[in-house]
């Protein structure tokens, strides 16, 4: 705010001259650092290629109109597998990473100089790899199919779950802990009846949450053989199918729409 | 124990269950059934191969030692290329997704815009969320070709999914005796906007602003595998060619960013709320 | 032997603030003594310094003749066990229902699978329901704590606080956020239960006419050191200044006549 005078009296600004100065100049370097990206971006395009586009996605189109409609009947199998995949993954990561969450709030890790740091090393290199790749690595491992995908959703979401669960546990009101510590109560004890109650809310709310970001996640981790429908999609691209592909679009889509209608639901009756 | 108070008339009760959660027995009981039936079956068809599992130590033992040590120099130049490139898309995608977004939000915005473009917006957010950013990034591919600019393109769309729809949700919880302020001098819509709505949505946009920076980075090291540009890019050719020490660098070099991105990002979202 | 017995307690915050300042003080049993003070007086870090939620920077605190300062963490979890503590705001866990929040009064008794389960011992729950009817909140016991009003919530505290069958009662300004009457109400059944049980009571009050209506003893607490301790008819202006500060106490101290009147305790 600058308030100067000049002949005619007062005169308000929001900002100094200096201030309106720095702020267009902020805006100056921003727009310029953005402009550079897209230049930068645009020297390794081929622009032939995204001239064509038009033409290309009406060429796609028409090979995808109409679905392969019979191909359907063979699509319930990996739509099970997907939904699997995604349920009993955030089953497993939310069962570990109840654990791991009090271990790494603060207000209910048995020790800040070793436990904490270990608890929230797990969530960090948890959520910093992707399920594509969690799946990449565990297909290696435990072999192709529903299970890898199961493990790389599971792995990926414990971080998620965990993160979400520990600031939940960070903000619980301190007052009803001490009264059931006061009575003489174990630390077990205290975390069932005066810490639990009160994150459950919210582990109800990242439960449903997880799950419907899983069923997305789910539908893609076929593409490395980790099972579910990403495996028909990924064979069907490769094979040209566009018929094909066209279905399991659809299919997908009802997916994420179902699950979405789903968790709302779930999240409406929680509240 | 002695109780010294004085006894009721009615002989006191020493039974006590604590009430269940779901009131009605039946379907309580159905509930139960059902997510043990459904348990049973998701876990029968699992097909886990046990003995291909029990495999998976020596694999995983092979596999890992074919990462190490991880290779930062062999492949450096392309290493820093596709960083520099998921960079470039990050921030690209980012601005190019906020600017869309903006206007994309207040139409999904109840208590701001009319009916029919209400509807309209929603199901442009709707549709950019719906599948995800991988399967978007295949075809974008097959549209515009190898390289950034489908990665750009995938990267953009769902940002306008993320981003609209929660700076709408926002928008739609503003105070409304704010806006009813602003409204009560006659102002304009459009000054109503930037006077009664902007001042209080400003802190939560710039936070997720970062917020998404943060997840586009992330996401462009993903959609390169499917060939998107990127670092991810870089990732699938070192796996092609087996080229696991480098891979493992680019891992970790992609751990160690999300990481620093996070932690910074965190900072300037307390920052500005 | 007096029930508590402090010497020379002190509590320095890691901030530097010093909440009490070297305290002596012996509570004989059956007494019912009120705490006065301004806030930040160190009344709430008494009491808890007493069952060690804050743990005493020197000094001691004897239970009978038990030292609580020097106890391991199983011997403390023990000695809680005979200290009842009643909240400010009522500290119940909400989303628990009014039964499972008395009987978290026994959680010191039973062990960790019983009480996961709520498998209780019936003795337990047989004075969970008198104690609910003592209170007056017979028929309660399946609502959800937070259903309940600031008066019958705190009722469900003073019943947690006495299925523990407690020697010593710490009470933290029990009527910090209800209305007048009510905390009436509930001051007279604390002081009415500790009559009938012969419990010894620390009660923290803000409340300088209800501390003289219900105490036997009054301690003024002033930056953590005593400077009043008598009778609750000994609070002239004076010593009122002495603890709180300069303002006019004649309506405080005036008569309690009309305060002895207040309707009759009910639900």
């Amino acid at each position: 705010m600058a308030v100067s005078k000049d002949d005619h009296g007062p005169l308000w600004r929001r900002r100094t001259s200096k201030g309106d100065f720095a702020a267009w100049l902020a805006w100056l370097i921003g727009a310029a650092v953005v402009a550079v990206c897209f230049s930068l971006i645009s020297d390794k395009t081929i622009w032939e290629f995204v001239w064509s586009a038009p033409r290309e996605a009406a060429d796609l189109g028409s090979r995808m109109i109409p679905p392969d409609w019979s191909y359907s009947t063979q699509l319930w199998r990996p739509l099970w597998d997907t939904f699997n995949i995604a349920t009993l993954g955030t089953a497993i990561a939310l069962i570990i990473s109840v654990p791991v969450a009090f271990c790494a709030a603060r207000n209910t890790t048995p020790s800040t100089s070793v436990v904490r740091p270990i608890a929230l090393f797990v969530i960090a290199a948890s959520r910093s790899i992707n399920s594509l790749i969690w799946a990449l690595l565990l297909v290696v491992i435990v072999g192709p199919g529903v299970f890898a995908g199961v493990l790389a959703i599971a792995f990926r979401s414990i971080g998620f779950c965990g993160k979400l669960l520990y600031e939940a546990i960070e903000e619980i009101d301190v007052p009803p802990v001490e009264a059931v510590t006061a009575t003489g109560a174990s630390s077990g004890q205290v975390l069932t009846y005066g810490v639990a109650p009160q994150i459950m809310p919210a582990f109800a709310g990242i439960s449903v949450f997880r799950w419907d970001i899983n069923i997305r996640e789910s539908t893609i981790l076929g593409l490395v053989g980790a099972g579910g429908i990403g495996l028909q999609l990924s064979a069907s691209i490769n094979n040209l199918d566009w018929s094909r592909v066209a279905v399991i679009l659809i299919a997908i889509l009802a997916t994420v729409i179902v699950s979405e209608w789903l968790s709302a639901k779930i999240r409406g009756a929680l509240t | 124990m002695t109780v010294t108070t004085q006894t009721s008339h009615a002989p006191a009760r020493n039974y006590w269950r604590r009430p269940p959660i779901i009131a009605n027995p039946r379907l309580r009981w159905a509930l139960g059934l059902g997510l043990g039936i459904y348990l049973a079956a998701a876990i029968g068809t699992l097909d886990i191969n046990w003995i291909r599992v029990a495999e998976g130590w020596p694999r995983a033992e092979r596999f890992f030692s074919g990462f190490m040590p991880p290779d930062f120099f062999a492949r450096g130049d392309a290493i820093l290329s596709g960083l520099l490139e998921s960079l470039w898309m990050t921030v690209a995608a980012t601005a190019l997704g906020v600017l869309i977004s903006v206007p994309v939000a207040i139409g999904g915005a109840r208590n701001v815009a009319p009916m029919p473009i209400y509807l309209f917006c929603r199901s442009l957010m709707a549709l950019s969320r719906t599948f995800h950013e991988v399967l978007i990034a295949i075809f974008f591919v097959k549209l515009f070709g190898f390289g950034p600019f489908a990665g750009v393109a995938t990267l953009t769309m769902a940002t306008v999914g993320f981003y609209a729809k929660l700076l709408a949700e926002d928008i739609e919880a503003i105070n409304v005796s704010q806006s009813e302020a602003i409204r009560a001098t006659g102002a304009s819509w459009l000054q109503w906007l930037d006077y009664a709505i902007r001042p209080q949505v400003r802190p939560r946009a710039i936070g997720l602003a970062v917020y998404r920076l943060d997840i586009n980075f992330r996401e462009s090291a993903i959609i390169g595998i499917v060939g998107a540009g990127g670092i991810g890019a870089t990732l699938n050719t070192a796996f092609d060619r087996y080229e696991f020490d480098t891979a493992a660098a680019i891992l970790l070099i992609i751990i160690g960013i999300v990481m620093a991105a996070e932690y910074t990002s965190g900072i300037i979202r307390k920052a500005v709320q | 032997m007096p029930t508590l017995t402090l010497s020379h307690l002190t509590k320095r915050y890691p901030t530097g603030d010093l909440a009490l300042d070297d305290v002596s003080l012996e509570v004989p049993e059956g007494q019912v003594m009120a705490l006065i003070g301004p806030s930040g007086a160190g009344k709430s870090t008494l009491i808890r310094c007493v069952n060690r939620l804050v743990e005493p920077t020197s000094g001691s605190v004897l239970v009978g003749d038990r030292n609580v300062t020097e106890m391991g963490s199983g011997k403390l979890r023990r000695m809680r066990r005979r200290m009842g503590m009643i909240f400010q705001e009522y500290a119940l866990v909400e989303r628990l229902t009014v039964m499972e929040n008395v009987l978290s009064g026994r959680l010191g008794y039973v062990g960790f699978w019983a009480s996961w389960f709520r498998r209780f011992p019936r003795e337990d729950i047989s004075t969970a329901f008198t104690l609910l009817e003592r209170v007056g909140l017979a028929g309660m016991e399946d609502k959800r704590a937070d259903a309940l009003s600031g008066g019958q919530r705190q009722r469900v505290g003073i019943a947690r606080a006495l299925i523990q069958n407690p020697d010593l009662l710490l009470v933290d300004e029990p009527t910090a956020s209800l209305d007048p009457k009510t905390s009436r109400q509930i001051m007279r059944l604390i002081a009415e239960l500790c009559t009938e049980r012969g419990l010894t009571a620390v009660v923290n009050i803000h409340d300088v006419p209800l501390a003289r209506l219900f105490a036997e003893r009054v301690v003024g607490l002033q930056a953590g050191g005593v400077v009043y301790d008598g009778p609750p008819n000994g609070l002239t202006p004076d010593a009122l200044t002495q603890i709180y500060g300069e303002e006019d106490w004649n309506a405080t101290t005036g008569k309690g006549d009309a305060e002895g009147s207040a309707p009759e305790d009910g639900p």
